[in-house]
């Protein structure tokens, strides 16, 4: 092997691998068993840990997996059903179907299952599911003696999603709010959103969760970029160089330093890195939950505001004819 | 590295290959995307074109050959009333007039191959009884008297929406009897007695562009007059009862329309304010009185024809051919694409209108309908 290793490249060139794989260290008390033999792939070498498994599976693991499973069958099997069990045309229109939530006079009653009821079916065991891996994240991180930011920031998506099937629905007073589950459906759900509440562009917080997102699109390129191109000085034992700085740290903080006069420190740049991701989803809900509770137009409101500006128009301008047509349909 | 990797890691890197590689063959428009900006710098106001589509529908958007033009007629023994029996709306048309229009429609509506075939007498056969021409007997007559007064009506009444360009029977028909592009009526297609009831979408449909939204948003908006706004007026909640599932109805429609005349959103709306009418371009209004035009074609001329198109579902007894009927039993109706095929314009804004005078003159009372007693 040799002694002088480059990282400067897509995939992982060195690839461990011990004698035996290494099966974790020994569980608390009252855990169950790792499941599954450990063993080596050498097409995850190159992009990970070329070890795959034991997987610890445990009561929290299991329960979420079966919600989650029940879940997935039950709006699979609505989507089946709403193309009357035909398999071809499933297959075929898998990305149209959907499991819609219940039309709006419903309100927050428990629709028939057929008219919406499997979508609360299927949202609530899905729920449960998130919920419960969620605890088991926030649980194998204290089990194994580590903090809990990986469950904090899971909490961070959870949240968005508890504002656009749970919270927002409630406060609207009725679950029709709520997005269907589905590929297509959900994203025509997403840009119908926008439009019939005029534009969520001008919703502040919608702004600052693209800012977040694309922030952390662009802290990520930064921070794996830097510690790539200090792989060669050692760059990439990050943690003994937050407290021991070497030449790969100094020469990392120099070259942004020199760039744009600041720098982050290899410490530092991991919570910059967390906090530009949870905080997506968190201001993202926040957007959410004010959009037709708060705010029923965005553009409208940006306009009294006074940042959303006005545009000359290069024709000339036309009257809404609804308003001008006597008795006109709208 | 790559020659350490085993035959199933490559077998897996090679499917996951050809898995994009398809995606991206066959869901991307190949380019050249071309852009004209329509609004002010910086509104993102575009219209997009790619050349080789551009190209397909000037192709396919192409004007018959006028007929040779025939004088009016220069007293009343000249008119087509005198000297035909049982016309009804056309009388006031010179029998020369007359006779163009009758060859000219045979182009425009009766299909090449029955006008091949020897049995048609030219295609005349698909309205007429040939030994009687005056006969009403062949429904497809009876029809055709209730479209001219249609045609009429939208040249006449309708400026608003087709201005001086004005349509023919050609606009929509383009040498088929029933137009390439219409509607029966799909709401309630997704009733069924099992565990998902209907939600009136999701469906893969050509006419709202391959969209999720409402597959059926013609029925609401084009036949019946169901409110198409749904974006509040002011900031503050309250007085729109409208939720996100009821605006994806007015979405599709909106795709529709985006669809059938081959341009974007911008093309009518500020997409900033999509309710704002101030900022809109003057097509939105043009576009505004076309949506009111095909809701009145629809209820005063092609639903009340539905009784014989029930009686002749695959169109006249000698030239049978094509449904009638939608999926449920309804006329086939118009909606945007019926004229527009695909350009702003139909027909690329080319006058026919102007080299067929006569359409102007077919009389619109009384009302030929389909009740019309046979003769």
């Amino acid at each position: 092997m040799a002694a002088f290793v480059t990282y400067q490249n897509i995939f992982t060139r060195i690839q461990v691998r011990p004698p035996e794989a290494y099966p974790g260290c020994k569980l608390p008390a009252g855990d169950a068993a790792r499941e599954g033999k450990p063993g080596f792939v050498n097409l995850f070498g190159i992009l990970g840990d070329a070890q795959v498994g034991p997987i610890y599976l445990g009561l929290l693991g299991l329960t979420s997996i079966a919600f989650g499973a029940l879940a997935f069958v039950i709006i699979g099997l609505n989507m089946w059903a709403s193309v009357n069990w035909n398999i071809v045309e499933f297959v075929r229109q898998l990305f149209w179907l959907a499991l819609e939530p219940p039309p709006a006079h419903y309100g927050l009653r428990i629709p028939p299952l057929r008219d919406g009821g499997w979508w609360l079916v299927a949202g609530f065991f899905l729920t449960v599911s998130v919920l419960l891996w969620w605890a088991r994240t926030y649980r194998r991180a204290i089990q194994l003696g580590l903090g809990t930011h990986v469950a904090w920031a899971f909490a961070a998506a959870i949240w968005l999603y508890l504002v656009l099937g749970f919270i927002r629905p409630l406060a609207m007073g009725s679950w029709s709010e709520a997005v269907p589950f589905g590929i297509f459906p959900h994203l025509d759900w997403t840009a119908a959103f926008s439009i019939r509440y005029g534009n969520l562009f001008y919703n502040p917080f919608h702004a600052l969760s693209i800012v977040f997102l694309y922030g952390s699109v662009l802290l990520f390129a930064m921070h794996g970029a830097t510690i790539l191109a200090l792989g060669r000085y050692g760059g990439e034992r990050e943690i003994e160089l937050v407290v021991d700085r070497g030449t790969a740290a100094e020469r990392g903080a120099l070259f942004w330093r020199w760039c744009m006069g600041f720098n982050a420190s290899f410490e530092s740049i991991h919570r910059w890195a967390w906090w530009f991701a949870v905080l997506c989803p968190i201001t993202g809900g926040i957007g959410i939950l004010l959009t037709g509770t708060v705010v029923d137009n965005w553009y409208l409101w940006a306009v009294e505001r006074h940042f959303a500006p006005s545009y000359p128009t290069l024709w000339a301008p036309i009257a809404d004819p609804a308003a001008v047509v006597q008795g006109a349909p709208r | 590295m790559i020659k350490n990797l085993s035959g199933l890691s490559i077998a897996l890197i090679a499917t996951a290959c050809a898995a994009v590689a398809a995606v991206v063959l066959f869901t991307f428009e190949r380019p050249p995307i071309r852009t004209a900006q329509i609004g002010f710098r910086g509104v993102a106001m575009e219209q997009l074109q790619n050349p080789r589509t551009a190209a397909r529908l000037v192709a396919a958007n192409q004007v018959p050959e006028a007929q040779p033009a025939a004088d009016p007629p220069v007293d009343d023994a000249d008119k087509a009333s005198a000297v035909y029996e049982n016309v009804q709306v056309l009388g006031d048309l010179s029998a020369a007039q007359f006779n163009r229009i009758m060859l000219a429609i045979t182009e425009w509506v009766v299909p090449q191959a029955i006008r091949d075939n020897p049995d048609s007498a030219g295609g005349c056969a698909y309205c007429h009884n040939v030994q009687n021409m005056a006969s009403d007997e062949v429904y497809t007559k009876v029809v055709t008297r209730r479209m001219f007064q249609m045609t009429r009506t939208i040249n006449q009444d309708w400026n608003t929406h087709v201005g001086q360009t004005g349509v023919t029977c050609y606009t929509c028909h383009r040498g088929q009897a029933v137009p390439a592009y219409v509607w029966g009526r799909l709401e309630g297609m997704d009733n069924r007695a099992s565990i998902a009831g209907p939600t009136g979408q999701n469906r893969a449909t050509a006419a709202i562009n391959y969209s999720s939204l409402p597959f059926d948003p013609f029925s609401p908006f084009l036949l019946r007059d169901q409110d198409i706004r749904n974006i509040s007026t002011g900031w503050h909640p309250g007085g729109n009862p409208d939720d996100v599932r009821i605006s994806e109805w007015t979405y599709s429609l909106m795709i529709h329309m985006s669809q059938g005349l081959g341009v974007n959103c911008t093309f009518c709306h500020n997409s900033r304010a999509f309710a704002s009418w101030e900022q809109s371009p003057p097509q939105r209004l043009t576009s505004w009185y076309g949506i009111r035009m095909a809701r009145a074609v629809n209820n005063e001329y092609i639903e009340p024809l539905t009784p014989l198109w029930v009686r002749n579902p695959r169109g006249p007894a000698d030239f049978q051919h094509g449904a009638r009927l939608g999926p449920q039993g309804d006329a086939l109706k118009v909606n945007c694409t019926t004229c527009h095929q695909g350009v702003n314009r139909p027909l690329l804004g080319a006058p026919m209108l102007r080299d067929y005078p006569e359409l102007n003159q077919a009389s619109r009372g009384p009302l030929r309908t389909s009740e019309a007693a046979p003769r």
